[in-house]
């Protein structure tokens, strides 16, 4: 294996330099480079959205490169699909295992490359037997014929692992994998890593949470919106100079939230908890207050929200609103009391994509509408009409098809559709996600109009300089919990990423 | 050094087997179906003990234990064919108009034309949900329609005679080894064969795991679209099978051979323990649950339950069949959360 062994100056496992990726109009990846050494983990590092994902998947064959330069032990390559990735030695583990859940531990490590008998029979003896091997090498007691449903994260990103391995895969990619862990489980993945570092393969990880990139990684590369950004040795850099290349980006060009006076305590969530989600959250939003919640993808925030809403259960705790207790688990109760909740994925939960905008905006009012029972189109065109124009709905007439209009228009049609309950508290979850530039800036002038009339808004976004730039206060959740409040004036890049990425309550990791 | 949600298991392999035994859908429904054939024998004994009894009870299952083969290879990969009844009376017709125009063919040459063309019309359905991106259900819904009125079509008010076979395909009907009846051999030996596949070929596997999870398959790059087709294919071709099967069981083909068999077959598959959802289930449940539909309907009059009752509790079977699964994957998940929020 010494050969293989790292030295700066052999030919790197993996190269991608100047590797282009759009998706329709959305730009994910303008210039993404990265370079892996045989024998070292390299972290990758950024935003959410920055485009990691998008070149982790270009190197696994899912997806396939517009534009650039992309070796694999030094040749050029050009994966069509997954298979072709897999047999030229890349194995990916997914932030999501990707196992099946109705065969065996086994068959998930083997599936299609089952050690064969005389006449193309699938040797199950040697299979499990092989597995148990591999299980004993990784230092795990997993039982090889047991079914692979209802593993913990842990496990199921060992039986990766253990199918990476089988694969002898020259180059092993982690997205994310500790997302799910407990301090032990970590510790145990390190090592396994270690262990696959040591015998000459090249590692890509890619985490959020810099105390493991800096125990555990070699070299790091830093992305943003889609660009490269630059490559440090771990020993010669810092956290906050990681921050700061990761973050470098002006808040400037967003609409600013206009100063509006800030009223009564209008939603108030006390010692909020779900188990395994999210844990003692409790929060106001005032009347006439944008309140951003940040964090990663991931970190509870959307089930936090959900919950409030009533769409999700909670174990304990209480919501209030204008001081009167709204029902757990009943988001018709939550209407009535006047929250109204724009959701993150708004094709699929916030519109009847095929319906017409005035159908849209007035479902949520219908019975209201409807006289004896019978709800017409008219009635909907009426209602929905005003809402429509306020916000300024570019479609020629309420009754073309939710489907034809851009993201922002259709986020609008959402909005609208909330408006026309007259609500007390918005509760918007990234608001401007897949909308372009331009129809941002309106989407954000609209929430803080919005905020100036009095309306409390609780919004959630991935987006930094969309939180900066809106909330006049910041609350940061990590893993569940909520582990930062940030007035307007504290609320800096680097403090927000900080509290995103540090659970303070929670073990210390191991060296 | 583990951290493991579940403990793994010490028991011994033998122990393992016999207690998967004990749980498998397979026994469950074996049971119930012993459970009837006894209780009707014990009302009415020649339902077992007579020639005749012994021979309807393996020959009439034959022909759904054929379908419901081959749905269960579909419905393993998440999708469902409910074409194959069509594709039943297409074939059916086939072979009939091959043996009266063409009497000097020889009986396998048959088979082999029958299972080519319901092969083929398989594959029609195949490429359609594999390149279409439409689901399984509507668009071999749609080539049910088709097929039927391609056969309408092509017989009109012809139909097929006992006259028109020839004598030695006709015995095949009728014909025992050793008292089994060779219709009975044939599904049987599908049955080896499908079943050995689908537990020892990796092809065989890689169904099981498209119907897992199929994004995962895709990620992990499997074939997929390959598996389907495939499993398209060899329920058409099965169904080709099952139409020829049909002609030497009945003698006489009419324009509605075969119709509403394929909910049959799917039904069959159901009882027999094959997930819905693909991924899991074998074409040994699907068989028994084949023998179990077909007695069922023959033992209930001799138990004196009328016609209305019999859909109905064929009917009842299936949805205890779903219950039950639904039921312990609910259980099992609440013990797997509760494991982990301990």
């Amino acid at each position: 294996m010494n050969e293989t062994y790292q030295s700066t100056t052999s030919t790197p496992v993996l190269e991608l330099e100047d590797v282009q990726k759009s998706f329709g109009a959305v730009r994910a990846l303008r210039s993404g480079a990265l370079r892996v050494q045989a024998g070292s983990i390299h972290a990758l590092v950024g935003e959410n959205g920055a485009g990691k994902s998008t070149l982790v998947k270009i190197v696994a064959g899912v997806h396939r490169r517009d534009a650039g330069v992309f070796r694999f032990k030094g040749e050029d390559v050009d994966f069509g699909s997954t298979a072709d990735s897999k047999a030229a030695g890349i194995a990916v583990i997914y932030q999501e295992p990707t196992l099946f859940p109705d065969l065996s531990v086994t068959e998930n490590i083997f599936m299609g490359r089952q050690p064969l008998r005389s006449g193309r029979r699938i040797d199950r003896g040697a299979m499990y037997a092989e597995a148990k091997s591999l299980f004993d090498r990784l230092g795990v007691d997993l039982d090889p014929r047991r079914l692979a449903r209802g593993l913990s994260i842990a496990d199921q990103q060992i039986i990766e692992i253990a199918k990476a391995i089988s694969l002898d895969a020259g180059l092993l990619i982690m997205d994310e994998p500790t997302a799910a862990l407990s301090g032990v489980e970590v510790e145990r993945l390190f090592q396994v890593a270690r262990g696959l570092r040591d015998e000459g393969r090249g590692l890509v990880f890619i985490s959020h949470r810099f105390d493991e990139v800096f125990a555990l990684c070699d070299t790091v590369t830093v992305m943003r919106d889609g660009d490269y950004v630059g490559t440090d040795v771990i020993a010669e850099t810092t956290v906050d100079a990681l921050v700061s290349k990761m973050v470098g980006r002006e808040v400037g060009d967003l609409f600013p939230k206009v100063e509006a006076p800030i009223g009564d305590v209008v939603l108030q969530v006390e010692g909020l908890d779900r188990a395994g989600i999210f844990h003692d959250v409790s929060f106001e939003v005032r009347a006439g207050e944008i309140v951003g919640l940040a964090g990663l993808v991931g970190a509870g925030r959307s089930e936090i929200a959900r919950a409030v809403f009533g769409v999700d259960s909670y174990d304990a705790g209480a919501v209030r609103l204008s001081g009167k207790p709204v029902k757990k688990h009943d988001p018709r109760a939550a209407v009535r009391a006047g929250i109204a909740f724009v959701p993150e994925d708004r094709r699929k939960q916030g519109l009847v994509i095929q319906e017409s905008v005035a159908r849209n905006v007035a479902t949520v009012i219908r019975r209201g509408l409807a006289s004896a029972g019978v709800l017409t189109g008219r009635a909907e065109t009426r209602a929905s009409g005003p809402w429509a124009a306020k916000l300024h709905v570019k479609t020629s007439a309420l009754d073309m098809a939710a489907t034809t209009m851009s993201g922002g228009n259709q986020q609008k049609v959402v909005i609208a559709k909330w408006l026309a309950t007259e609500p007390r508290l918005l509760i918007i979850d990234e608001p401007t996600r897949g909308i372009d530039v331009g129809t941002k800036a309106e989407v954000h002038r609209l929430l803080s109009d919005l905020a100036g009339q009095g309306m409390a808004i609780l919004m959630i976004s991935s987006e930094l300089p969309e939180v900066l730039g809106m909330a006049d206060r910041v609350l940061v959740v990590c893993e569940g919990r909520i582990t930062a409040e940030l007035s307007r004036d504290e609320a800096t890049p680097e403090r927000v990423m900080h509290a995103a990425t540090h659970r303070d309550d929670k073990e210390a990791l191991p060296a | 050094m583990s951290d493991l949600l579940v403990e793994p298991s010490s028991t011994s392999h033998a122990q393992r087997v016999i207690g998967g035994l004990l749980r498998s859908r397979e026994i469950a429904v074996l049971s119930v179906l012993v459970a009837l054939i006894l209780v009707t024998t014990f009302k009415s004994h020649g339902f077992l003990f007579s020639s005749t009894g012994w021979r309807d009870l393996l020959l009439t299952p034959s022909l759904l234990l054929i379908l419901a083969v081959g749905q269960t290879v579909v419905i393993i990969t998440r999708n469902v064919d409910l074409s194959v009844g069509s594709i039943l009376g297409l074939t059916a017709y086939l072979t009939g108009k091959l043996f009266s125009d063409h009497p000097n063919l020889p009986i396998v040459a048959v088979f082999v034309i029958g299972m080519l063309f319901g092969a083929a019309l398989g594959l029609v359905n195949g490429v359609l949900v594999a390149w279409g991106k439409v689901p399984a259900l509507v668009i071999t819904l749609g080539t049910l329609y088709i097929y039927r009125g391609a056969f309408l079509t092509w017989a009109g008010s012809d139909r097929i005679n006992a006259s028109d076979l020839p004598k030695d395909f006709l015995k095949l009907g009728t014909q025992q080894v050793l008292t089994i009846p060779v219709l009975t051999i044939i599904a049987a030996t599908v049955l080896v064969v499908v079943g050995y596949v689908l537990y020892t070929a990796r092809s065989g596997r890689e169904l099981y795991a498209i119907g897992s999870d199929p994004d995962a398959a895709d990620l992990y790059g499997l074939p997929v679209t390959r598996r389907v087709l495939l499993a398209f294919v060899t329920s058409g071709a099965l169904a080709g099978l099952a139409g020829i099967v049909y002609v030497a069981r009945y003698g006489t083909v009419s324009s509605g051979a075969g119709s509403g068999i394929e909910l049959q077959a799917v039904g069959a598959a159901v009882i027999g323990g094959v997930a819905i959802f693909g991924g899991s289930g074998t074409v040994w449940g699907a068989a028994i649950g084949a023998f179990l539909l077909v007695t069922i309907n023959r033992a209930l009059p001799i138990l004196g339950i009328s016609d209305f009752w019999q859909q109905a509790v064929v009917g009842a079977l299936i949805l205890a069949a779903v219950v039950l699964d639904r039921v312990l994957t609910l259980r099992q998940e609440r013990q797997l959360v509760e494991a982990r929020d301990r």
